[in-house]
């Protein structure tokens, strides 16, 4: 049986092929300005590296923020229903999976089925995404990529009062002025979205094992700083950004089933 | 009365920075000479008093430097009156950066000198005052002494105020002054946008260009949904009349006419600044210059 899971997100679009509930391949492309398209060509890499064409493909299930454009679809499920899946059948044991995206984050709670049971939300605001600290790179002059190296070179934290991208990067302009070091400022970029993320899975409740999902769970300098800011260990899978696309392509499995 | 424009370049963002000397009042040594110097997270503000009456003031665009700001703003607000700094009896330093007045001799939070300063412009009668400055927004209950009574603030997020709406004019390439006029150019105001965050807006309003919408309609539906959450602060405060909006967004017609829509009250109408009158962006100057003349009073009776 093969299933396909497809994540429009607001960036990029990722695709997960599974056969018989197994990976055998992905596939990635940015969102742009026709996510249709982008997404056609995000399952066509990944079918291509699996050898198969489309007419193989037994369910396709569509998640994430453009879902309702994405092609060949059978199905569609939420972000959240997807975030559970993903995160259970990655690490059987958790129960709360984080996953932070580029514009959008998202604090699920799940049983051990991956069965969506509550969840928190932060959307409509970038200060809370990956937008967050996008923005305060381009501030700090710093490719994106070295933001979290570069944090982790911090010898100490020095706070800023970051709720909003707008007021940050006015901050990270005083902060150069103080001459502060850049690992310091990039410590303390990732600190203030480490403390927002945590406020708003506080609000649902910590429940181990927690689980890192998103782009931003490849960035070691948020990693480090939200284990601090929650205070107690986070699993990170292998590839934390296709956990949507994952979950998606698990769905699809239990409908075949169905059928 | 006089007038002294002084606009630096053409960049969207930007307004004007001018002062006032109501040069028919003449001050004499005796009198009590105050100043309050409110510096801003955008914008630095001074107000000078004799016996507790407006004799000039000045606006300025605060610097990377507080201090320097600060002197900057009351030295521009005594030029052309022949004070000196030491002819100043006592200065109080209000606004985000109010201890970093250094000429100060005492610093008072903003929300108590808006109010009072709110007092002194509008009269007695006022009870609410929304201030909607730079980096945030207050809503300010007072009495008819202007003493604080209760208030909220939201400086967590950009939506609504001074520096949002200095990249939306930056964004749609209006300048600063014209945003609230060119947000009333609609001929059916749209529904306000469901996002209001002000860092997506420089994707989310592109799209909207792009779908076809005039830029009027965008900044239309932006300061629509920026309206609503202004007019849900005071309400949370609790909406008392007679209301008054003071700081930079004031000048924002589409701000004002949207939040007494969400409101249902008109705000009293604003001080002819442009004329003869009173800024209501310098409302928290006024109120730091009339504590300055009650501590001194205070000081000089003991």
């Amino acid at each position: 049986m093969i299933t396909a899971g497809i994540d429009l997100g607001t960036q990029s679009v990722k695709a997960v092929i599974l056969k018989d509930g197994e990976v055998i391949s992905r596939g990635k492309s940015f969102s742009g300005f026709d996510p249709t398209k982008a997404a056609e060509q995000a399952v066509g890499e990944a079918l291509k590296k699996a050898k198969l064409s489309l007419s193989d493909v037994d369910h396709v299930t569509a998640t994430g923020s453009g879902m309702d454009m994405a092609p060949h679809s059978n199905s569609t499920i939420s972000m959240m229903g997807a975030d559970a899946k993903a995160g259970v059948y990655l690490f059987p044991k958790a129960r709360t999976i984080i996953d932070v995206g580029a514009e959008e984050a998202r604090a699920v709670k799940c049983d051990d089925n991956g069965i969506m049971m509550d969840f928190v939300v932060n959307e409509r605001c970038a200060a809370g995404a990956g937008a967050f600290i996008e923005a305060m790179a381009r501030a700090l002059e710093v490719k994106l990529e070295e933001m979290g190296p570069l944090s982790l070179k911090a010898e100490r934290a020095s706070p800023i009062n970051a709720t909003c991208v707008i007021f940050g990067e006015s901050d990270v302009v005083t902060l150069i002025h103080r001459q502060e070091s850049k690992p310091e400022i990039a410590r303390a970029i990732f600190d203030a979205m480490a403390d927002r993320i945590s406020s708003m899975v506080h609000r649902l409740g910590v429940n181990p094992d927690v689980v890192l999902v998103g782009g931003v769970a490849k960035d070691v300098g948020f990693i480090a700083s939200l284990k601090r800011k929650l205070c107690v260990d986070v699993l990170i899978p292998e590839y934390p950004e296709y956990a949507g696309a994952l979950g998606a392509a698990l769905i699809a499995v239990n409908r075949v089933k169905k059928v | 009365m006089k007038e002294t424009p002084k606009r630096e370049n053409a960049e969207y963002w930007r307004w004007e920075e001018y002062r006032r000397v109501f040069s028919e009042k003449k001050w004499k040594n005796k009198d009590i000479i105050t100043a309050g110097v409110d510096v801003g997270s955008v914008g630095s503000k001074a107000a000078i008093m004799i016996d507790g009456e407006v004799y000039s003031w000045g606006i300025m665009r605060t610097g990377s430097n507080s201090p320097d700001s600060a002197r900057k703003v009351l030295s521009w607000a005594m030029e052309e009156t022949g004070l000196r700094l030491d002819d100043l009896k006592y200065i109080v330093g209000t606004g985000y950066g109010r201890v970093n007045v250094p000429m100060s001799n005492k610093a008072i939070t903003e929300i108590a000198c808006h109010a009072k300063g709110a007092n002194y412009i509008w009269g007695p009668s006022v009870r609410t005052v929304l201030d909607v400055g730079g980096q945030d927004i207050k809503a300010i209950r007072c009495d008819e002494t202007g003493r604080v009574t209760s208030f909220l603030m939201n400086d967590k997020c950009a939506a609504g105020t001074g520096r949002g709406m200095e990249v939306f004019a930056d964004l749609l390439q209006i300048p600063i002054e014209k945003i609230g006029e060119s947000s009333l150019k609609v001929d059916e105001e749209p529904p306000p946008v469901s996002c209001t965050c002000v860092a997506f807006a420089k994707t989310e309003a592109m799209g909207l260009l792009r779908k076809g919408w005039s830029k009027e309609k965008v900044l239309a539906a932006y300061t629509h949904a920026m309206a609503i959450r202004m007019g849900n602060l005071v309400k949370r405060v609790g909406l008392e009349k007679e209301f008054v909006i003071t700081g930079g967004q004031s000048k924002n017609i589409g701000i004002v006419t949207r939040i007494e829509k969400a409101l249902g009250v008109k705000c009293l109408p604003m001080p002819k600044w442009r004329e003869n009158g009173l800024d209501p962006m310098i409302a928290g100057a006024i109120g730091a210059a009339i504590f300055a003349k009650a501590l001194y009073e205070k000081a000089h009776k003991s």
